[in-house]
């Protein structure tokens, strides 16, 4: 096999590794702030990609881009605050435990509620957003591999999320008590912490990154009301298999995961590439429950 | 005098009972009861929700018209998401509560296939929108479907091909029941037209990116690459080719028929060839051509209820509702064992797929001239091969 084919194979699995890696950074935020796993987060990505596709029509691309994440910000702290504060409070009232696992449950019901809204908004059809730099049929060239320039956007937005993740929960008051929220909410409390609107932040910012992601990956990907689904699915396995929980390990496990789910249909057909994935995340997870990269010492924490 | 103004009274009160009588077989002649099971939403929506909006459509401007043979007609549509347990339970409810005289759908082959046993043995009339051939193969008495068989399709695809020269193809499918079923049909016939499939595989039909897979085609050394799918990968298709430069004719199967693929593949769809039938090119047609009139006025009529164009799968659905309007014109009856042998008798009738002319034996009733080879130039449908 030539060294351009096995570059080739290698450009598609970074394409495939940055569209994970930036779909897993969502998934992290939430978990990190509410121990939930967000099963909506895939819709976030939805949303993005059409309300940029709808605004682009009448904004600049940037504009709208912007925009977009906004409104779904907006969305994401929306939903928190009527369903997941409230109806948790609520489930607590009436003797239930309202806890982790019943509003992760409550993450799927939201997530089916914003497809079947998007559905109506936006109909069945396959929508796009222009490519940021060429047409679709742009193509660069490295080392005899092509690829499509919108992959150095996406690549380059994940890295300026994962920048941006990082200082904030490293140096902001917020981004802290975030973090401490996620190592004792009632700790958190007592030192003063808003928790609440910890966790609304959590999902306002899960959203905006969500939002951004779908925005940015629209012109490969396209989108439509129902894509959601699989891209939660495969960024809940990214995340899981890097470590839930670590932005770094989910951003490293995206890349991995990408680029061994493209050089295994050298071996393997296509419709074989999700299998190889579980069996990669399975054999992982038994070796090291907490993910690749995610420390022992955490995951026991968590549990606690 | 007195005889006079009996007689007078009489024809009064005669009148008077013809009028209410008429009124009353008016007002409470049973409608004739349709059923539709269509995917209008999840993965095959493209395709289900187009049909759901032409059925309406065709069925309020029969309505309007005084209904078939002076009755209303009723049409009970049933979303199957594109699920084939879901098809199966609707077809039972349908039939068995809603009491239907016959079924138009479902949208896709899989769910054709786990329905058209029951109506069958129910004795209901199915006229499935799907493409799969086995539908109709063998022939049961109470199966019929309107789309072009995907036999016909393949080899409308592999005589182009072969007058361009390809001697290697690689094949990818959806993972699916059209898909499949395409595939099986490409790999059936290839070796008539003296092409060798080099690579044949199948992709997830929410497959976001495929260039991998593309990649894989571009080791195997094809001259030609050859995807039937009805889902957006087709676009996906299309623009990963031209990203990881893989510079080979791209055919489609006639799931391609949808301008909204061409919107979403943008500069990458040029080129493009593929079967289909004549409805995407109906202004392009001779005017002698039996469907131009009849595409056009579905056309003209759907883009003005939906302020969206019309595609071949919802032209799938007209045909069914239009093959069943004939069907019991010509049976003066609703009765549902009558519809289907009428079915099997109609000779000549134009429809958005090509001219039907069924049989005992031919239950979809089109033959190979129902489809053309279509081709993408500067964002729109054209015919191929003519400048």
């Amino acid at each position: 096999m030539s060294h351009e084919i096995l570059a080739q194979y290698l450009f598609s699995g970074l394409i495939y590794g940055s569209i994970y890696a930036v779909i897993a950074l969502g998934f992290n935020i939430v978990y990190n702030a509410t121990g939930i796993i967000n099963f909506a987060q895939g819709e976030f990505v939805m949303l993005g990609g059409l309300v940029t596709h709808s605004l682009s029509a009448v904004l600049p691309l940037p504009a709208a881009i912007l925009a977009a994440i906004a409104i779904t910000a907006l969305t994401g702290g929306l939903l928190e605050f009527f369903f997941i504060r409230n109806i948790g409070r609520l489930i607590k009232g009436m003797g239930g435990k309202g806890d982790v696992m019943h509003l992760t449950i409550m993450t799927i019901g939201l997530s089916i509620l914003l497809r079947e809204l998007a559905l109506k908004i936006w109909g069945e059809q396959v929508k796009t957003v222009r490519f940021f730099t060429g047409t679709e049929s742009s193509s660069l060239s490295v080392a005899g591999a092509h690829f499509s320039p919108q992959l150095l956007w996406i690549m380059g937005a994940t890295a300026l999320v994962f920048a941006i993740l990082s200082a904030f929960f490293r140096f902001s008051l917020s981004g802290r008590a975030m973090r401490a929220c996620s190592a004792s909410r009632v700790g958190s409390r007592i030192c003063g912490i808003r928790a609440e609107a910890m966790v609304t932040l959590s999902f306002v910012l899960s959203a905006a990154i969500g939002a951004a992601a779908g925005a940015v990956t629209a012109p490969l990907t396209q989108t439509h009301y129902a894509i959601g689904t699989a891209l939660s699915i495969k960024g809940f396995t990214v995340a899981v298999f890097g470590g839930l929980g670590n932005s770094g390990a989910a951003v490293a496990a995206g890349f991995i995961l990408g680029i061994i789910e493209s050089f295994s249909i050298i071996v393997f057909p296509e419709a074989f590439k999700d299998v190889v994935s579980i069996v990669i995340l399975l054999s992982v997870l038994l070796a090291r429950p907490s993910g690749l990269f995610g420390s022992r010492e955490a995951g026991r924490l968590k549990e606690a | 005098m007195s005889m006079f103004r009996f007689s007078v009274s009489r024809a009064l009160r005669g009148a008077v009972i013809l009028a209410v009588m008429a009124v009353s077989t008016n007002a409470f002649a049973a409608p004739i009861k349709i059923g539709a099971i269509f995917a209008v939403t999840g993965p095959a929506a493209y395709l289900g929700a187009p049909e759901e909006k032409t059925a309406n459509l065709f069925v309020d401007n029969l309505n309007k018209a005084g209904g078939i043979n002076g009755d209303k007609v009723v049409l009970i549509v049933k979303d199957s998401a594109g699920s084939a347990e879901r098809a199966l339970s609707f077809a039972k409810q349908l039939i068995d509560e809603n009491e239907v005289v016959a079924i138009i759908g479902p949208t896709t082959s899989g769910e054709s296939m786990a329905i058209k046993d029951f109506c069958n043995a129910s004795k209901v009339p199915l006229i499935s929108c799907a493409a799969a051939e086995a539908i109709v193969e063998p022939p049961l008495p109470f199966v019929f479907k309107t789309p072009q068989k995907d036999s016909y399709v393949a080899k409308w695809a592999f005589q182009t091909m072969k007058d361009s020269g390809v001697k290697k193809l690689a094949v990818v499918a959806s993972n699916t029941g059209f898909g499949s079923g395409g595939k099986a049909q490409l790999e059936k016939y290839a070796g008539e037209y003296g092409i060798k499939i080099v690579l044949s595989e199948s992709y997830d039909p929410s497959a976001t990116d495929l260039s991998s897979l593309l990649t894989k085609v571009k080791s195997s050394g094809a001259d030609a690459l050859i995807n039937w799918s009805i889902e957006p990968a087709q676009s996906i298709i299309a623009k990963n080719m031209k990203q990881i430069n893989l510079a080979i004719p791209l055919y489609q199967s006639h799931g391609f028929g949808n301008i909204k693929y061409v919107e979403a593949a943008g500069a990458a769809a040029e080129g493009i060839i593929f079967p289909c039938g004549r409805l995407l090119v109906a202004d392009l047609l001779a005017d002698s051509d039996p469907q131009k009139k009849l595409l056009q006025k579905y056309n003209s009529d759907y883009r003005a209820a939906y302020s969206e164009d019309a595609s071949t799968f919802g032209g799938h659905a007209y045909d069914a509702i239009l093959i069943l309007t004939k069907a019991i014109e010509q049976a003066k009856s609703s009765d549902p064992e009558k519809i289907a042998s009428a079915i099997a008798s109609i000779r000549g009738l134009p429809g958005t797929a090509g001219v039907f002319n069924f049989s005992a034996s031919d239950h979809n009733g089109l033959g190979m001239d129902s489809i053309s080879m279509l081709t993408v130039k500067n964002g729109k449908f054209a015919l191929y091969g003519k400048k």
